[in-house]
């Protein structure tokens, strides 16, 4: 599996991407396909963003309204986001430990592989008979269930991008444990390495049960059996523990990489060390073990016994300590430090802020009594996209702007970089902010239509998101500027940049690290 | 280039990580036994189990009034109707009635009906034992079909109650698809 290189650069052509096993031609491809995702969700956000310009159906089907809800959620999720930072998993991990590549470099091209045909699976859903899902990205029964071929499709999709995942965790994991130059002790890891290894562990330990969810829900589809069906012994609630017990460590999933990042970014544009570096480690796997026993907080509504929401209410809200360690940390490192804004750097501050806000309507939910008024209301989506979207998106487009020259050896256009942070964060903001008011009045999430007096909210928000959608093109245009030229980057990039990486020339060459450096 | 040495302690930790993957998958199956246990065991169970129609005792002291509507949403060619308008019941007493689908279009349509039940407060007090509702419905051009229901109303219903309305809205699932939309394995 090791044998992979023996030129000194990449060979020519189509079949350089499609045989690749150099971590750093895989990292770009995870990134484009990442992009390509990123786009594709976000007009199908745009679809769900239009029909609730008015009140009334104007557009699209509810039918079809449902699908967008649905397949939108799950082409972010898995198509977007995760596939996004393990793409910066592939550039980053071996150049921060000084590792020459991957520790599976073979499996490596297979886990990226794997995405396309998935992501395929997932979209020709939608052009089945009776439609993709529809029935929101958790999958419910008995929805799920009884809805027709593109559910399969999706289903098949879910478990191709699982195995996607759990062979890049596996590889993610063998890298740090077995790859790591001389001298990189554990606690001398870059936070970006601590926070994916962590993050891998989840991975490996959810995302099959993932699969076996909804492998349930395909031999109840198709094979006769009776997971969660009462009429033959079944039980549809059992469907959301299995799937929550996934779902919830999934959003950290996708948010501690990105914690990672900003963990690099605050400390060099402040020109400080990171603050509090060991707690940063104890509470991100504190944040992780955590993850595995709240899960039922997603559905307080069930019909719990009392000590069971009491519990899942606490465990929620005692997730704010180890987060507000982070916070804390990332915030005393700015503390009269030497800071400079440059675009990382702001998206960086950005997620700090947004993340928190989202932290705190995430405590609201916790508490159980609310969360009877709040379930399934917009106050929910405004949540979860006020975590999602500054610390999933906004941390990898900071991890873009922040390596992009390392990467190809150009500076990106600042001013260009400024532009895309401000459109972003004021687009952001004009879409959901105004979320949290439509669901603490009422309005209930994945329905087409709604009462009279949440059209001008809605109507904030539908701007909102067209004009945080025409943002996105700004970045294209700074990551293709970039890629094509550019005022030379210097190898540190960054004046207070510290770590392997930036040891190296820029742009990083196709091998690096062949001999290991030593870590003092 | 990684050594010999990286190579045969990559593959043991990838044997090692796969068979924790094989172990998680088995672990989501567990759950499922695992969930029933905790359900016994605290008492509480989302299942009707035992509460199907052989334990409501009919409560032949009490009327309630069942009111059968119907509407046909736009965009599907049918007629829908209940056959029957009114019926007056005990609690508890399993009936059926039935409602008639007409295809007006020439070409073969497919159709869900969704249930609703008012006052709202009675939803969980009528049970649907059978129902056309519970699947996708097919109708060939022209096609006219007879659809039951069949249902029981809780005894436990509150006495404030003595009527209540069964409405189903019946929608087009060709809307946005081609035409053969498979039925699913519920109901």
């Amino acid at each position: 599996m090791a044998d992979a290189h023996h030129h000194d650069g990449p060979p020519a052509g189509f079949t350089r991407w499609l045989y690749t096993t150099n971590h750093k031609d895989i990292g770009t491809l995870y990134l484009w396909f990442a992009l390509t995702m990123f786009i594709f969700g976000g007009l199908m956000a745009l679809v769900i963003r239009s029909e609730l310009w008015q009140p009334g159906m104007q557009i699209v089907t509810p039918q079809f309204f449902n699908q967008m809800t649905t397949v939108h959620a799950l082409v972010m999720i898995f198509g977007g986001v995760m596939p996004a930072f393990v793409g910066l998993a592939n550039w980053l991990l071996p150049m921060m430990i000084g590792a020459p590549d991957m520790a599976l470099p073979r499996m490596n091209n297979w886990s990226f592989w794997l995405l396309p045909p998935a992501a395929t699976l997932l979209t020709l859903s939608l052009f089945m008979p009776g439609g993709g899902p529809a029935g929101g990205w958790t999958l419910y029964p008995p929805l799920s269930v009884q809805g027709g071929m593109g559910v399969d499709f999706t289903i098949l999709s879910i478990h191709m991008l699982g195995i996607s995942s759990i062979l890049g965790s596996i590889n993610i994991i063998a890298t740090i444990l077995n790859m790591r130059a001389p001298g990189m002790t554990l606690m001398k890891m870059p936070l970006f390495v601590w926070t994916w290894f962590i993050t891998a562990f989840l991975l490996l330990a959810v995302m099959p049960v993932l699969a076996g969810a909804v492998t349930m829900l395909l031999t109840d589809r198709h094979f006769g059996t009776h997971f969660f069906d009462p009429s033959g012994g079944g039980d549809p609630v059992l469907f959301q523990h299995v799937f929550w017990f996934f779902g919830h460590p999934e959003v950290y999933i996708l948010v501690l990489p990105a914690f990672g990042v900003l963990s690099h970014v605050i400390p060099t544009f402040a020109r400080k060390p990171l603050f509090g570096y060991t707690s940063m480690v104890f509470a991100t796997a504190t944040i992780a073990f955590l993850s595995f026993i709240v899960w039922a907080h997603h559905m307080y509504t069930v019909g719990m016994p009392m000590a069971g929401e009491l519990f899942f209410m606490y465990a929620t809200m005692l997730i704010a300590v180890p987060t507000g360690v982070k916070v804390f940390n990332w915030v005393s490192t700015m503390w009269r430090g030497s800071m400079t804004f440059e675009t990382p750097m702001l998206y960086a501050i950005a997620v700090v802020f947004l993340f928190t806000m989202g932290g705190l309507s995430g405590l609201m939910l916790s508490i159980t009594p609310a969360d009877f008024q709040y379930h399934d209301t917009y106050f929910v989506v405004a949540h979860f996209h006020y975590v999602i979207f500054p610390a999933s998106v906004m941390g990898a487009m900071c991890a873009v702007y922040f390596w992009l020259p390392k990467w190809t050896g150009n500076m990106y256009d600042e001013k260009l970089g400024k532009l895309h942070f401000w459109l972003t964060v004021i687009g952001f903001n004009l879409t959901f902010f105004p979320q949290h008011f439509l669901g603490l009045a009422g309005m209930p999430r994945r329905i087409p239509d709604y009462a009279l007096q949440f059209t001008e909210f809605n109507q904030w928000s539908t701007a909102g998101a067209f004009l945080l959608a025409a943002s996105q093109l700004v970045f294209i245009w700074v990551v293709v500027k970039c890629v094509r030229g550019g005022e030379k980057a210097t190898d540190q990039v960054w004046e207070g940049a510290e770590g392997l990486e930036w040891t190296i020339p820029s742009p990083a060459p196709y091998h690096t690290f062949a001999t290991p450096p030593t870590v003092k | 280039m990684s050594t010999d040495r990286h190579a045969a302690a990559n593959r043991r930790t990838l044997v090692k990580l796969l068979s924790v993957a094989v172990f998680m998958f088995g672990f989501g199956y567990a759950l499922v036994p695992l969930y029933e246990v905790i359900c016994e065991i605290t008492g509480i169970s989302f299942k009707d189990g035992g509460r199907t129609q052989a334990s409501f005792e009919v409560d032949r002291s009490r009327w309630v009034t069942v009111e059968f509507n119907s509407a046909v949403m736009s965009g599907l060619p049918w007629e829908f109707r209940p056959l029957t308008r009114k019926l007056r019941v005990h609690p508890g007493q399993l009936t059926t009635v039935k409602y008639l689908a007409h295809n007006l279009a020439d070409q073969p349509v497919t159709g869900q009906a969704t249930p609703r039940i008012s006052p709202p407060r009675a939803t969980r007090y009528f049970k649907k034992t059978e129902c056309f509702c519970f699947s996708n419905q097919r109708l060939n051009p022209g096609e006219e079909r007879e659809m039951a229901v069949t249902f029981l109303v809780d005894p436990s219903l509150p006495k404030t109650v003595d009527a209540v309305t069964l409405f189903y809205s019946f929608y087009n699932l060709n809307a946005h698809a081609r035409s053969d939309s498979t039925t699913g394995g519920s109901g």
